[in-house]
């Protein structure tokens, strides 16, 4: 617990080796005839059985960030950070029938982004443009949060400096460049085992050390009533349920809205492996439940955050690095960290992808070289996916993590603006393009509008300091504050629908639909579906 | 897994699905479980009534599955 760490860093490098070890071997699992393509770079060949999607769509969606930030979010806020549970419970019935339409519809059609159902839905190449663009600019600072979840754990190792971070990613960037979507496939199997280990151990061990869980929650009650914040305690209160509602809620809208959720379910091989797993994801959900009590432990355990050097205030996404090196042996420490590390290099790999196969499909192919061979779609997608990492690392590098974070905050909201194009086009076509357009661009601007006007006290930030749009600001007497995102989204809809309205009144020519009813229940084995062969057409 | 239908017009409608909205719903309503008391093994309702909300999602997603395959 002093200076000396040695034994944490030898089983976290070690871990980290034998994990980038089958990130290049990676290539060989499974092995395709020919991976120059993105059906099997980007997608893994899109055969994917109910386990494979199981372990990377929840290696993905549960990222080292939230790992580390949603305790760290219970151990200074309490019960709102307790937001991402009913998130995730919510988020998978939510999604069932819809991600089932999308995977039908992709394959009869070869999508590989969402920009590329948009496309063909709609006829705008325009909407596309928009849609992909969004998806890119919502991912690239989540990836470079994967590095504040990296450094989040070399720094209670006694780490600093960017070096390890960048040879990591280095790593990374290489693997993925070499296997595509299999390496974290792959690896996702090693990172969730070391996360079921390490969460499950901590939840008893720690627990019985601290007294049980009932002095964990008193604990955590009395620091909350010291404290002079408003907003925090165990339970919420009269101003923050709707925050907490709506947060929960517009998560969940927004979760597979984003490119790399999607990614993981149009690899899978056939309707039900998606309909199962939204039975079986829920799994993690009850870990990442137990994960967010891991901030009511450190508070239990009276853990200080390890203070930024550069702002001199404590940073919070220290305390379950610090909780796990005060209570548990060094070894199990160590493998703990290398849980927390692994877990950010599956969903940088698989975000990483998705962005490169958005810019590749939507952007260079689309605008660049309309007659690019599968070859070419490939070759240009690996590259992108190292531009990509390489601007992840920039931005920790030159710019304040809390910049990043801010990134994030802005991403989510960002990536609800594609919800009526991308979701709720694979019920209607009732939109017209222009309007989804306006709707987008609207709802964006408001959104971007509340997020500029909401200040940190806990910081001094005056702007982007959270997601919560006090009510007040629109003239209601209270003290109530509602998600950002989800009023953003509310007026991209009502825009939208205004807006498609006058444009039919004007006769303004919309896109033709280059899907069929049909498309969108097709199942693996269907002619339809056969059509799609992998090494060529679509 | 569904025998292809070739051909024949197909849909995911269901009176099953309608299953999905008790745990879409269930767990936004804070009022029924913004409360320390009662607490099970040390866990305020706040916590051990979401976490068995996971539970919820788990049967009916399983059930709309099994009866829509």
């Amino acid at each position: 617990m002093s200076g000396q760490h040695t034994t944490e860093l030898v089983v976290f490098v070690a871990l980290f080796l034998v994990v980038s070890g089958m990130g290049f071997v990676a290539a060989k699992w499974r092995r395709p005839k020919d991976i120059e393509s993105l059906h099997e770079w980007g997608l893994g060949g899109r055969n994917f059985g109910t386990w494979i999607t199981w372990f990377l769509v929840g290696g993905d969606l549960y990222t080292a960030y939230t790992f580390v930030a949603v305790p760290a979010l219970v151990f200074g806020a309490g019960a709102l950070g307790f937001y991402a549970l009913p998130y995730t419970v919510v988020v998978y019935p939510l999604v069932f029938l819809v991600l089932a339409r999308m995977w039908s519809v992709s394959h009869v059609h070869g999508f590989v982004t969402p920009a590329d159902f948009v496309r063909a839905r709609f006829g705008s190449p325009t909407l596309a443009l928009v849609i992909a663009i969004t998806g890119i600019v919502a991912t690239m600072p989540y990836i470079a949060l994967q590095l504040v979840g990296i450094e989040a754990v070399l720094k209670a190792m006694g780490i600093t400096g960017h070096l390890p971070i960048i040879i990591a990613f280095a790593i990374l960037a290489a693997y993925t460049y070499q296997s595509g979507l299999r390496a974290p496939a792959l690896i996702a199997f090693v990172k969730d085992t070391l996360i079921y280990i390490v969460i499950l151990a901590a939840v008893i061990y720690i627990p019985a050390k601290l007294g049980g869980w009932g002095s964990i929650f008193d604990a955590a009650a009395e620091k909350f009533a010291k404290t002079p914040a408003p907003g925090d305690g165990i339970l919420l209160n009269a101003n923050n349920q709707l925050q907490y509602i709506t947060l929960a809620f517009g998560s969940a809208l927004a979760l597979f809205l984003y490119p790399h959720s999607l990614t993981g379910v149009l690899a899978s091989k056939n309707r039900n492996v998606i309909k199962r797993n939204m039975s079986a994801l829920p799994a993690y959900s009850f870990l990442l439940g137990l994960i967010a009590l891991l901030g009511f432990m450190a508070i239990a355990a009276g853990v200080k955050p390890i203070v930024n050097p550069e702002t001199g205030k404590g940073d919070n996404n220290t305390v379950v690095p610090v909780l796990f090196d005060q209570m548990f042996p060094d070894w199990f420490t160590g493998v703990a960290y290398a849980a927390i590390g692994i877990g950010a290099l599956v969903p940088a790999a698989i975000m990483s992808i998705a962005a490169a196969n958005l810019f590749t499909r939507n952007i260079y192919r689309e605008y660049l070289n309309k007659q690019a061979t599968d070859a070419q779609e490939a070759k240009v997608s690996k590259l992108v996916s190292l531009v990509v990492k390489v601007g992840a690392v920039l931005c920790i590098l030159l710019l304040d993590p809390q910049f990043s974070i801010d990134l994030q905050l802005i991403g989510g909201v960002v990536i609800l603006q594609t919800l009526p194009s991308v979701a709720l086009g694979l019920y209607t076509r009732w939109f017209h393009k222009g309007g989804l357009i306006a709707g987008w661009a609207t709802g964006l601007a408001a959104g971007m509008w509340m997020l500029y006007l909401i200040p940190n006290p806990a910081n001094g930030k005056l702007h982007f300091g959270g997601s919560a749009f006090p009510l007040a600001n629109f003239g209601f007497d209270t003290k109530a504050t509602l998600y950002a995102g989800v009023i953003a989204l509310t007026v991209n809809l009502v825009v939208a629908a205004l807006a498609t309205l006058i444009f039919r009144a004007a006769k303004v020519a919309d896109g033709e639909d280059a899907t069929s009813r049909g498309d969108y229940f097709a199942d693996e084995g269907d002619p339809k579906v056969k059509d799609l062969d992998l090494s060529g057409a679509h | 897994m569904s025998s292809p239908e070739t051909g024949q017009e197909r849909g995911d409608r269901s009176p099953w699905n309608w299953l999905l909205f008790v745990p879409i719903v269930l767990p936004l309503l804070t009022f029924l479980f913004n409360s320390d008391e009662p607490r099970v093994a040390g866990f305020p309702l706040f916590y051990w009534l979401q976490l068995a909300f996971i539970v919820v999602g788990v049967v009916c997603t399983t059930i709309v599955y099994r009866m829509t395959k």
